[in-house]
């Protein structure tokens, strides 16, 4: 799709946005909490939790991907397991098409689970080493029963043909693949079930860059072609800005800073991202980046610091972020920073 | 079985070893290891070993090197002739995707290649010891562990699992000065412990060295390994992938770190990694690897503004860069060819897309394109000749 026509399709949503607010999301996450017990007393009541999605709101438009980012740690496979209902949500909303994920019974939540499906970071570990490629993609479609099973081959193996899979590798077993292959397999899994919305959980940080670009360009094949929605986590930041329409930056369970890639790429705002941006190396030997270097490591999420959780490693710190913590606010055009530098300029 | 078998998938199981073929390879194998490793083994004296550097610049000379692992399914040619240079006090960038035999390489450098099945079976690595050179193809086992760690130092990829959960960090610091500095006290070890963790900026050294491994974070525990690295004043560390574990922003810490260290030792660095990125921010040089060879080398600007190597030109443009916005990514059809039975003509014909008829042919020579740049490709011969004519 050309830029000018972009502008026009995101006009034409904004303007739908303003009517109607939550038409045309398809995923929308209201203060979502997910937190884990790690202390418990002489009764079993826990005392301790780790923050692992400390009150994340955002939204996704339908046929477009969200870019998740952070640093290891920072809650983001936990946010898009929550997210699928892998793990039950603390507290919060999840809208998938104007339902309630949490509210749903179970039975109710696996007539959902066809439309939503993961991809996992790790491609030797998610496929099952008894089974031949065909089951493998074949099993959750004769569960849902989308097809007949007479059919099911039939089907399989155009899903394969979808994925760059030959044909031949239907009674391959796993061990006998790359891992390029395997995370093509992962993908035709996920895909088999006619899915309307994919969390990709870091699918190409185990691969090597010549096969990175090619799961990368498969991935952006098929949701132009199925109208897919992705969210996309990632730690590869280049990886994240190639491939999504709007990005959110995590520190410690939080979100601090949501846009448009553009806007978060052309204006970061947020300190934590500025730095982020800066510490990714460029592959130019000419380009001598101005490199903001974070001391310290990233804090523990069971203790997290009091007030702004970045304010330990900021440095632009001030007295407030120590004791307040930063409220995330929209500044202009959906480009929402939670940080205490911009709300004391309004 | 839920699916009926058809021919197609029987063609294709072909390859397969029956147990008798693997039988007979695993017997010619095991007859190879048995003859290298006795060489290895034995004992003999210095000048066995003793070689002359081509250029007494370098610190160490790759030439020619093979290293094969024989297993059960045949022989897999890791590294396969690989012939370069590393300067004094320079920084040399190995890339390469995984399985290129860039790690083997740097193994084979400290003999540390798994045994038995791992060999170097042909080749020498001349190493510059200063007013002498061996060849580290050629020592026993028993001399290497002079120069294993104090001559030569090496920071490996994961700092969970290359540090011994089970002793302190100062134990495991001071078994290291102890073992290569004769008549070393143990309040000297430790001494010399604290100074290099303050060298390596852990901010409470002596905390730290009370510590066990799970206490620290995996940027603290990297820091822990190069300052162990360092502390024998290393003429050469290699750095394994120092930072692909490591989160960016402790990347930009540690990347920082060992540029600021090569100064003050005055060391030279190999640098294996598979981030284009970071050898472009790091190394001096750069070497590029395929399939067990050495396909491209020269500086890093020669290397990153005029690459010629079909699969270098791939791995750039196949890279997202951040703030260059393209609409879709070149990639590089295919994927690396079997290790065990290689064409003999270029590895890469069959991934190439600028394939011309010479590439049937066998596997290229190198090419030099300019003092410091040299290309393993057809494509380039022709426009050597026409420069010497």
């Amino acid at each position: 799709m050309s830029n000018i026509e972009e502008t026009k399709v995101t006009e034409e949503l904004v303007e739908e946005t303003q009517t109607e607010n939550t038409s045309d999301a398809i995923l929308v996450v209201k203060n979502l909490k997910k937190y884990f017990p790690v202390e418990t007393d002489f009764f079993g009541r826990p005392t301790k939790y780790l923050k692992a999605v400390d009150d994340v709101s955002f939204e996704i438009k339908e046929g477009t991907t969200l870019g998740i980012v952070g640093e290891s740690g920072c809650g983001k496979t936990t946010l898009g397991r929550t997210i699928l209902r892998l793990h039950p949500a603390t507290e919060g909303e999840i809208l998938f098409e104007g339902k309630d994920i949490n509210a749903l019974k179970t039975k109710e939540m696996n007539a959902l689970r066809p439309s939503m499906q993961i991809i996992f970071q790790d491609p030797y570990s998610s496929l099952s080493p008894r089974m031949p490629i065909g089951e493998i993609i074949g099993e959750a479609v004769l569960e849902h029963k989308l097809v007949d099973k007479k059919d099911l081959k039939a089907y399989v193996l155009d899903i394969m043909k979808k994925c760059g899979l030959p044909y031949h590798y239907y009674e391959r077993y796993p061990h006998e693949f790359s891992g390029g292959q395997r995370q093509r397999i992962c993908i035709a899994t996920a895909l088999a079930l006619k899915p309307k919305f994919v969390v990709c959980d870091e699918p190409v940080s185990a691969l090597d860059v010549s096969i990175q670009a090619q799961i990368i360009n498969l991935l952006r094949d098929l949701q132009k072609e199925m109208g897919l929605t992705y969210i996309f986590i990632s730690h590869d930041l280049s990886v994240v800005e190639h491939i999504s329409d709007y990005i959110g930056v995590m520190y410690l369970g939080s979100m601090v800073e949501y846009g448009s890639t553009q806007d978060i790429f052309e204006n970061p705002m947020h300190p934590y991202t500025e730095a982020l941006f800066s510490a990714v190396p460029v592959p130019d030997p000419n380009v001598k980046m101005n490199r903001i270097i974070l001391s310290g490591d990233i804090p523990s999420p069971i203790n997290a610091p009091s007030g702004c959780k970045f304010h330990t490693r900021c440095g632009k710190c001030m007295e407030i972020c120590k004791t307040v913590a930063p409220k995330f606010k929209d500044y202009g055009n959906g480009h929402k920073v939670a940080c205490h530098l911009y709300s004391q300029e309004d | 079985m839920l699916f009926k078998k058809n021919d197609s998938t029987k063609k294709e199981k072909a390859h397969y070893l029956s147990a008798k073929e693997t039988r007979a390879i695993a017997k010619q194998n095991a007859r190879i290891i048995r003859e290298l490793e006795k060489r290895k083994k034995k004992a003999v004296s210095e000048e066995a070993y003793t070689t002359q550097m081509r250029d007494e610049n370098n610190i160490v000379e790759f030439d020619n090197l093979h290293t094969y692992f024989f297993g059960d399914a045949g022989v897999v040619k890791a590294v396969d002739g690989v012939s370069f240079d590393i300067p004094k006090g320079a920084t040399v960038g190995v890339v390469g995707e995984s399985g290129c035999g860039k790690s083997v390489t740097s193994l084979s450098l400290m003999q540390l290649v798994q045994g038995p099945r791992g060999q170097i079976v042909d080749g020498s690595i001349r190493f510059n010891m200063g007013d002498k050179a061996f060849d580290i193809a050629k020592i026993p086992y028993a001399d290497m562990r002079k120069i294993r760690g104090e001559q030569i130092a090496m920071i490996f990829q994961e700092p969970m699992t290359s540090l011994n959960p089970v002793f302190k960090i100062g134990y495991q610091m001071n078994e290291m000065v102890l073992l290569h500095t004769p008549n070393c006290t143990k309040e000297q070890a430790k001494a010399r412990s604290l100074e290099m963790l303050e060298l390596v900026g852990i901010a409470a050294p002596e905390r730290v060295y009370d510590c066990y491994p799970h206490e620290l974070s995996g940027g603290m525990r990297q820091r822990v390994m190069i300052a162990i690295a360092l502390s024998c004043n290393p003429r050469l560390i290699i750095a394994d992938e120092p930072t692909t574990a490591l989160d960016v922003t402790i990347q930009a810490q540690i990347l920082d770190l060992l540029r600021d260290i090569k100064t003050k030792i005055d060391g030279s660095i190999m640098l294996i990694t598979h981030d284009l990125g970071v050898i472009a921010e790091m190394a001096d040089y750069v070497v590029v690897m395929y399939a067990g060879r050495v396909i491209e080398r020269g500086t890093t600007k020669e290397i990153f503004e005029n690459p010629l190597h079909p699969y270098t030109i791939g791995l750039q443009k196949s890279k997202p860069v951040v703030r260059r916005k393209v609409d879709r990514l070149y990639n590089i059809p295919g994927q690396v060819p079997n290790p065990i039975d290689m064409p003999n003509y270029c590895y890469f014909k069959d991934r190439c897309d600028k394939c011309i008829g010479k590439c049937n042919g066998e596997y290229p020579g190198f090419i030099q394109v300019s003092p410091t740049h040299s290309v393993s490709c057809y494509l380039y011969e022709d426009a050597k000749e026409e420069k010497n004519v």
